[in-house]
């Protein structure tokens, strides 16, 4: 509750900001100080200290893993306001402004990692989406950026109305908007509730980025200006992964047989399209946006398990995930070229920023000694647990190798070939310190994942 | 205590090397952790050689039931002698070699050797499945930075084949985990496990194909000539003489005991890929103009034997295998520091374009003759032993009679034609008349004189009393083939 209200107030302080602080820095600065107080009244309520007493009527529930998510979600963005705030500024006029419609984002988030009704979870996730049309579009003179923004309204705005249709069958079966309620149906559910539960596993989907549902994915990623997009890719999709997890285990968790075998079709067909397109494209930036559907295939297997090792999991992997993206995207935004080749020779340039990126590319691709190794492992443990998971595991840990390849195009760009005379980068000290903190948690996460996870359960 | 030396001392100098910014520091720097290594294992070898001293478990991961549990075994002992022999001799003999950043080379290098020894002392499989990878790693690095022309599409054509291996490998081990009654990764509940008949075929060929790439073994073997030919010669050398060695440690400590079964059942399948590759191999190897891919092609020979004789299922067979890993580590690594020296004097690999050297480098064609005589096992040399101990094991091995004949003559050609290519590349290189390229060519230099004296000395000495490389492996190998037993499982169907 404390990040809740927080979050929302201090979206509203930015936006008066841009009127009142005249220098960028200073807007900087305060959403800095802003997403530190976030972080600190998340992890005091953790600990049971609450600053606000409200009746939610049982509506939400901040429970630990709510809380913790949370934590993740502040520390991911913090990190992301220290290596990118300044890159935003590149961006448009509206400086404070984007800080605003963040503090909004975050502010969705906390509803979508604690609802216990499905009109919380509706409400999140239209708190979230609405600023992202909006930063999506921000490059307003780029055809392109004008261009992924409508493209994700529309699409976007028809997903809507599914979950809403759904959330409305649903309400027709059982009649109440609670996700308790529906653990009660276990032999022969109602074909509403059925269909009700379908029609919000495809908007879900939708928002997550899974085949076939992708399709706005690389166009809406490609379109909007890379800070955003580093935003959009991790966070975001970190949290529609809770809010998925949540849905199907304390709404559905009796339904399983109804859903699982649908989710372990997107879920196919999900890693195999975003694996395969990826090893195609020529752009950085458009690849990361496939290899987030890839990933997002891999996240999708706790979903399919929905077990303690994949609820575990999914916490990890949504951490290794988002610390490893923020910093390549980090780096991307202050590339000139998006191409492969505009990474040629940085190894000789700037080391430094090399090693990370190496670091985070090894830990998308699931190398051992890197948090991505253990978030995948998790999964697979996982999965493979369950009756009939030992093909899809198999069918993943393939993919995983498919994406080495496109992982390492860019290492191999970074070390082995000669670049042109373009100097690297510029990067500021706070930038270089941040990217290697960044790297360091990667690696640390990958040896001792029990220092994340060990939080869960103090 | 030993174990945990053996894995943290490459690691830490290698790592501080990176920060060596002068040349010639950074190189000593590296011969000298290397020495160092070398010292802790002979240590380990001999004076410290009791259980309390080579063998350290710490938690680590309890959650998932993973812990960092090391131990020198017998053929642990083998292996990790050897990885610390090779790198002081491979620093010794490229010397003289330039490389770009020189400093990142040779912190690579000992990061390599972590991995390496890591693979060879673990007892988690959760550990091992680490080392394993991190062993790679390095390994890509270096020849994709400091390799020949084609070199980053060839070290990733054997990154992606060892990586989707051991991926594969991955879900197998989960899948045995998850199997085990106290879910957990050590070596000891796996060889508990006595897994259903029907089950063991499945994860055998998980794990098998993982540890087929890295020997390699016919047809799992295409990443192999391209690698070794494009690899820095110093990478070549680590490739060839230890990494191939991780493959056959797998299948000996992983597979073989855990999934007795299924090692029985699809033995003869394995043995046939391998004799196939044997000769397949061979015949390449005599038509080859290239030296680097000749002894490439030759390795694969020479590993396929190793992997037949494992699956021969006995003792005599397990031990051979266990010496032999040591010796043609030794002996092949004679061989590239031979190779590097010719490609660095005169330019070039081709025979064709070498002759007479033996007038103008006479100590050179002495050590080249001796290392490659004995690798093709020519009696006295160190090659010897093991590879009658394979025959023998071959010839009782646990398939039919008539499977074990025919096995044992094909591998037997195998080794008639290893004496057609490895007197042929000695006829064409030594003698015959100078060539333009050789004509002014100068004899081997101290360092390679060093590095080549001492290969031959160990050469010699195993030749003469293999005994201690047996004492070493006599009690692990018999352990192991209890383990393999499954006339309990046979008699029940």
């Amino acid at each position: 509750m404390n990040a809740l209200i927080l979050s929302a107030v201090f979206g509203v302080v930015m936006m008066f900001s841009g009127i009142l602080l005249k220098q960028k820095s200073a807007v900087r600065n305060l959403a800095i100080a802003g997403i530190l107080l976030l972080l600190v009244s998340n992890v005091l309520e953790t600990y049971g200290t609450a600053f606000f007493k409200v009746n939610v009527n049982g509506m939400m529930y901040f429970d630990r893993l709510a809380l913790f998510f949370n934590t993740i979600v502040f520390v991911s963005a913090l990190l992301y306001f220290l290596l990118t705030a300044k890159d935003m500024e590149k961006v448009g006029v509206n400086y404070a402004e984007y800080f605003a419609l963040i503090f909004f984002i975050l502010c969705g988030i906390t509803l979508t990692s604690s609802f216990k009704s499905l009109l919380i979870l509706f409400l999140g996730i239209e708190i979230i989406s609405i600023p992202l049309y909006i930063l999506t579009g921000t490059d307003k003179r780029n055809l392109k950026s004008n261009e992924a923004s409508l493209k994700y309204l529309l699409l976007g705005a028809f997903s809507t109305g599914l979950m809403l249709m759904g959330i409305a069958l649903i309400y027709g079966a059982k009649g109440t908007f609670s996700t308790e309620g529906a653990n009660l149906v276990t032999d022969k559910p109602s074909v509403l509730l059925v269909a009700g539960m379908i029609l919000l596993l495809f908007s879900m989907s939708f928002k997550a980025s899974a085949a076939p549902f992708h399709f706005w994915t690389p166009d809406v990623y490609d379109g909007a200006p890379t800070v955003f997009t580093s935003f959009m890719a991790t966070i975001v999709k970190a949290a529609v992964f809770i809010a998925f997890i949540r849905l199907f285990d304390e709404a559905f968790g009796t339904l399983r047989a109804q859903w699982q075998l649908w989710i372990a079709v997107i879920t196919a067909a999900t890693l195999f399209i975003g694996n395969i397109t990826a090893v195609f494209q020529q752009s950085v930036k458009r690849m990361l946006a496939y290899s987030s559907i890839a990933q997002a295939g891999f996240m999708l297997l706790s979903l399919y398990a929905m077990n303690t090792d994949a609820k575990e999991g999914i916490l990890l992997y949504v951490t290794a995930y988002s610390f490893a993206t923020i910093g390549i995207f980090a780096v991307l935004a202050r590339m000139n070229d998006y191409t492969f080749d505009g990474f040629n020779g940085l190894a000789q340039k700037d080391p430094l920023v090399a090693g990370s990126l190496t670091v985070f590319l090894l830990s998308l691709a699931g190398i051992p000694l890197t948090a991505g190794f253990l978030a995948k492992f998790y999964m697979l443990k996982a999965t493979i647990a369950t009756p009939q998971g030992l093909w899809l595991a198999i069918f993943a840990i393939l993919m995983a190798a498919v994406s080495v390849y496109y992982y390492f195009r860019v290492i191999q760009a970074m070390y082995f070939k000669e670049g042109d005379d373009a100097k690297a980068p510029e990067t500021t000290p706070v930038f270089r310190g941040t990217l290697v903190i960044l790297a360091a948690l990667v690696i640390l996460l990958g040896i001792f994942p029990d220092l994340l996870l060990h939080w869960f359960y103090f | 205590m030993i174990p945990v030396l053996l894995i943290l001392l490459p690691l830490l100098t290698g790592l501080v090397t990176f920060f060596i910014k002068d040349e010639k520091t950074a190189r000593s720097w590296a011969l000298l952790a290397s020495v160092a290594t070398l010292a802790v294992s002979l240590l380990g070898l001999t004076v410290m050689n009791d259980d309390t001293h080579l063998s350290h478990k710490a938690q680590w991961l309890q959650t998932i039931g993973s812990s960092f549990s090391v131990k020198v075994d017998g053929m642990g002992q083998l292996l990790c002698l050897l990885t610390a022999i090779s790198f002081p001799l491979i620093f010794v003999s490229t010397w003289h070699s330039q490389y770009k950043k020189a400093n990142n080379f040779f912190a690579l290098m000992l990061l390599g050797q972590a991995g390496l020894m890591g693979v060879f002392v673990a007892m988690d499989a959760l550990l091992f499945y680490f080392f394993w990878e991190l062993a790679l790693i390095p390994m890509y690095f270096l020849a994709s930075q400091w390799g020949g022309e084609r070199r980053i599409k060839a070290t990733f054509k054997f990154f992606i084949y060892t990586f989707v291996g051991s991926v594969l490998m991955l879900v197998g081990i989960l899948y045995l985990q998850s199997q085990t009654p106290d879910h957990s990764f050590s070596l000891q509940s796996f060889y508990n496990l006595g897994l259903p008949v029907r089950t063991q075929s499945w994860v055998f060929w998980l794990f098998f194909v993982a540890f087929a790439v890295k020997m390699p073994v016919w047809p799992f073997h295409t990443w192999q000539p391209d690698a070794y030919e494009q690899s820095p010669t110093a990478t070549t050398m680590v490739l060839s003489g230890i990494m191939v060695k991780m493959g056959l440690l797998g299948v000996i400590r992983w597979l073989l005991p855990v999934l007795p079964f299924a090692s029985w059942q699809n033995g003869d399948t394995v043995m046939t890929m391998a004799v196939i590759g044997i000769v397949y191999a061979s015949l390449i190897a005599i038509r080859s103009d290239d030296i680097k891919r000749l002894i490439a092609y030759s390795s694969i020979a020479h590993i396929g034997l190793m992997c037949m004789a494992l699956f021969a299922e006995n003792k005599s067979g397990m031990q051979g295998v266990m010496i032999q890993m040591f010796n043609h580590g030794i002996n092949i690594i004679g061989l590239w520091i031979m190779v590097e020296v010719i490609e660095r004097q005169y330019g070039t690999r081709k025979l064709s374009e070498l002759g007479g050297l033996a007038q103008k480098a006479p100590v050179m064609a002495i050590f080249f003759v001796i290392v490659a005589l004995a690798n093709i096992a020519l009696p006295l040399t160190n090659a010897f032993a093991g590879e009658f101990l394979m025959f023998n094991s071959l010839l009782s091995a646990k398939t039919s009679y008539l499977y074990a004949i025919l096995f044992t003559v094909f591998a037997g050609m195998g080794i008639i034609l290893a004496a057609v290519y490895t007197l042929n590349m000695i006829r064409k290189i030594f003698f015959g008349e100078l060539t333009t390229v050789t004509a002014n060519a100068q004899d081997i230099k101290l360092n390679e004189k060093l590095a080549m004296g001492v290969i031959v000395i160990l050469i010699f000495w195993f030749g003469v009393y293999p005994q201690g490389l047996l004492n070493i492996t006599d009690e692990l190998s018999q352990v192991l083939v209890n383990k393999m037993d499954i006339s309990h499982l046979l008699r029940k169907q």
